[in-house]
């Protein structure tokens, strides 16, 4: 019974339940999560069976949910929040940048900050606006927090427990169209570090390298390309701060070409980041720029244009074909 | 004295504003400047007898003069202390200070209130309320010195860092208290902030989650009449006190110069709060007498007969007037207090002098509990590159 096939949500879910029970100081926070379970019901149940104690139901402001939470782990308890959607994290940005990720250094170390902020984040569930953002850069940006996304069950459920575990605040960014995704979920397995890239799919012709919902994007491109007759190998992020450059550069040196995929916009997002860095690291293995796909410098457009603005496997596939031109 | 205040910005106002429509047009703001407020101690030093006042006199109707002797050294030393770094500020030992000057009544009645085991949350103008909670006040100088952040644990005297971001504090002392209600502790938090806080988001939100929660914190604001160059007006239009009613929580406005009332008032919120009574909101009436920091210019926003004003209302004088008249204080008190307040300074000013550099690797340290990758990658690159200094040949030197 200990692999499962459960829905990323639903990972999430067992993971925050999981959480609770092991630790009496783990809180769940945020706008509705209690008795509706959250607007995407990702702490459905928690409350009916930790208390109005444990998983807080707190009033509509997001500024005070973090700076809260930060109180409280102040005080020795683990708060877990949520942000309803990813583009009203921005009333708790100055929170989060001025005071939960600068407060351990502040403090000489004397004192740590063990808080989740959980974003469900991105596109392509036809949302209205303010509810597909991408804002991982900004966060990733700052020192003193630690950003990830998962793109799958397994990940969901094991990340969540690290980053509760973390003594360092998370931002975890849940990739909100693929909630419904299944996968296998073994809670009995040991899982590899919080900050890991993993290969989602080996090849030997380009490196995609994806984290959160287009990692799936990715690794369709990839079994189409595999049609064409191209072996591309799709490494998923899963942290955007820190980035595992070293997995980056051990998959870039065997295929020597890479596109970077996100939803985020390109101008200054994760694929820039991580194109300068690969491009220092492997000059003398590349055969072509490093790519970048994404969002453009635009706001997240009205639904009815969102198929257009996120890549989907057409832009994928078609940066594929650019790098290999070369 | 207030309403002299208010007369004398007034030209500056009305020249200021928007014209004869606009001012017809204007509410007329309740006369937040004309105060009643809880005074146990009158500026002339005479303890008030007003059957108004018997909650909070009680709270300090066995007070000792051995007490209100201590009351008056606090407020003396820390006053001595605040001299000593804004002398150092312009010595430029210190890249900035922010003076408390006129406001040791408000900070040290509040923190002799607390209880060792309460926790408190100051803005970073809270020197008073840091020395009665046992921080060497050295401590607070390493930060306008630059030479951290922070700088302190604040587990150590349960005295948070300073913080500079308006407001944000009173969200953290909320968080806190939350914990402590949930611990089934009988402790309390206090939060303070000044009058231009109570303009932001996170003190409105903090109001709200303490009330909603019933959570053990008592707000404690020092309307010093200034934020920066924007007077009290350009904050509120009713007084700040009152803001507490609409949240559902008390509000009391105490004369911040007078460390008796501030002392009994404080008492009295921080016991409602470990009764499990709820939040409390104090605005303590005072007056900030220096500038904002070392970095503003008092005179291009405000009035010289403002601070003349408030100068008769000073709260070491008024203790001192009470004390002598009382019989509670002789000569030799206040002649050790002289001398205990030249070492003091002379300590400050010997402890700043010799505070080192901090190490150059400090850049990289305690940025994250558990480690970062980027952080290692960047501290190994920058010890290295500080390295290279140490083989590279001295100036001058021929190769």
């Amino acid at each position: 019974m200990a692999v499962q096939k459960l829905p990323i949500a639903k990972a999430i879910n067992e993971s925050l339940r999981t959480a609770l029970e092991n630790d009496p100081k783990v809180l769940i926070m945020g706008e509705d999560v209690g008795k509706l379970g959250g607007v995407f019901r990702v702490t459905d149940g928690l409350q009916k069976d930790f208390g109005e104690e444990r998983v807080i139901d707190t009033p509509l402001a997001e500024s005070g949910i973090v700076g809260t939470a930060i109180g409280l782990a102040l005080r020795g308890y683990r708060p877990v929040v949520e942000i309803q959607f990813d583009g009203f994290v921005f009333p708790a940005y100055d929170q989060i940048v001025t005071q939960l990720a600068k407060m351990h250094a502040r403090a000489l170390g004397k004192i740590k900050m063990p808080v989740v902020i959980r974003i469900p984040y991105g596109g392509g569930i036809g949302a209205v606006e303010h509810h597909s953002e991408s804002p991982e850069t900004l966060f990733a940006h700052v020192a003193g927090l630690k950003v990830v996304s998962p793109s799958n069950s397994a990940d969901a459920y094991w990340m969540m427990q690290q980053a509760i575990q973390s003594d360092d605040p998370v931002i975890f960014f849940e990739p909100k169209r693929r909630y419904w995704d299944k996968g296998e979920v073994d809670k009995e397995a040991i899982p590899g570090p919080l900050h890991k890239a993993t290969v989602a799919r080996e090849g030997t012709d380009l490196t995609l390298a994806a984290y959160g919902p287009m990692v799936k994007v990715c690794l369709e491109a990839a079994a189409a390309a595999e049609e064409e007759g191209k072996s591309l190998e799709v490494v998923d992020l899963r942290s955007m701060s820190p980035v595992d450059f070293d997995s980056v550069q051990a998959s870039v040196e065997k295929t020597r070409r890479l596109v970077v995929v996100h939803e985020a916009p390109v101008f200054l997002g994760t694929g820039a980041e991580i194109a300068a860095r690969i491009t220092e690291r492997c000059f003398y293995h590349l055969e072509a720029p490093v790519l970048r796909v994404g969002g453009y410098h635009a706001p997240y457009p009205p639904a009815r244009l969102e198929e257009e603005y996120l890549p989907g496997l057409d832009r994928v596939l078609d940066a594929v074909d650019r790098s290999l031109a070369y | 004295m207030t309403v002299e205040s208010t007369a004398a910005r007034k030209p500056r106002r009305s020249s200021t504003g928007g014209g004869k429509r606009a001012s017809a047009r204007k509410p007329a703001p309740q006369k937040s400047t004309e105060p009643e407020l809880i005074q146990l101690l009158t500026p002339e030093g005479k303890r008030v007898e007003d059957a108004k006042n018997a909650v909070y006199d009680a709270y300090v109707a066995d007070i000792t003069a051995e007490e209100l002797r201590g009351l008056y050294r606090d407020m003396v030393l820390t006053r001595r202390f605040d001299a000593e770094a804004t002398a150092l500020q312009r010595q430029g030992e210190l890249g900035l200070w922010a003076s408390l000057l006129g406001q040791e009544a408000a900070q040290i009645g509040s923190g002799r209130a607390t209880r060792d085991d309460d926790y408190v949350f100051p803005t970073y103008r809270e020197h008073g309320v840091a020395w009665c909670r046992g921080v060497d006040p050295t401590n607070l100088l390493g930060m306008f010195r630059g030479v951290n952040n922070g700088g302190w644990d604040p587990n150590s005297n349960n005295f948070h860092l300073y913080t500079i971001v308006i407001g944000s504090q009173t969200l953290h002392a909320t968080g806190y208290a939350m914990g402590v209600a949930k611990d089934g502790a009988d402790s309390a938090v206090i939060a303070y902030f000044g009058d231009g806080a109570s303009s932001q988001g996170d003190v409105a939100e903090s109001f709200t989650f303490s009330a909603v929660y019933n959570a053990p914190v008592v707000f404690f604001c020092q309307n010093n009449q200034w934020a920066i160059s924007e007077p009290t007006e350009k904050q509120t239009r009713v007084p700040l006190y009152q803001r507490a009613q609409g949240f559902g929580f008390p509000g009391v406005r105490v004369d911040g110069n007078d460390v008796l009332a501030c002392l009994a008032v404080t008492k009295w919120a921080l016991e409602r709060a470990r009764n499990g009574e709820g939040p409390a909101l104090i605005e303590a009436f005072t007056y900030r007498m220096g500038a904002h920091t070392t970095s503003d210019d008092p005179t291009k926003y405000r009035n010289d007969d403002e601070r003349v004003a408030w100068e008769a209302k000073d709260p070491i004088l008024r203790l001192r007037a009470y004390l002598e008249s009382e019989g509670h204080a002789d000569e030799g008190f206040f002649a050790e207090l002289d001398d205990e307040s030249e070492a003091l300074g002379k300590r400050v000013r010997e402890v700043v002098r010799a505070m080192p550099d901090p190490d150059l690797m400090a850049i990289f340290e305690n940025i994250y509990a558990d480690g970062h990758a980027l952080v290692d990658e960047e501290r190994a690159q920058f010890a290295a590159y500080q390295a290279s200094f140490a083989d590279a040949p001295a100036a001058g030197e021929v190769k």
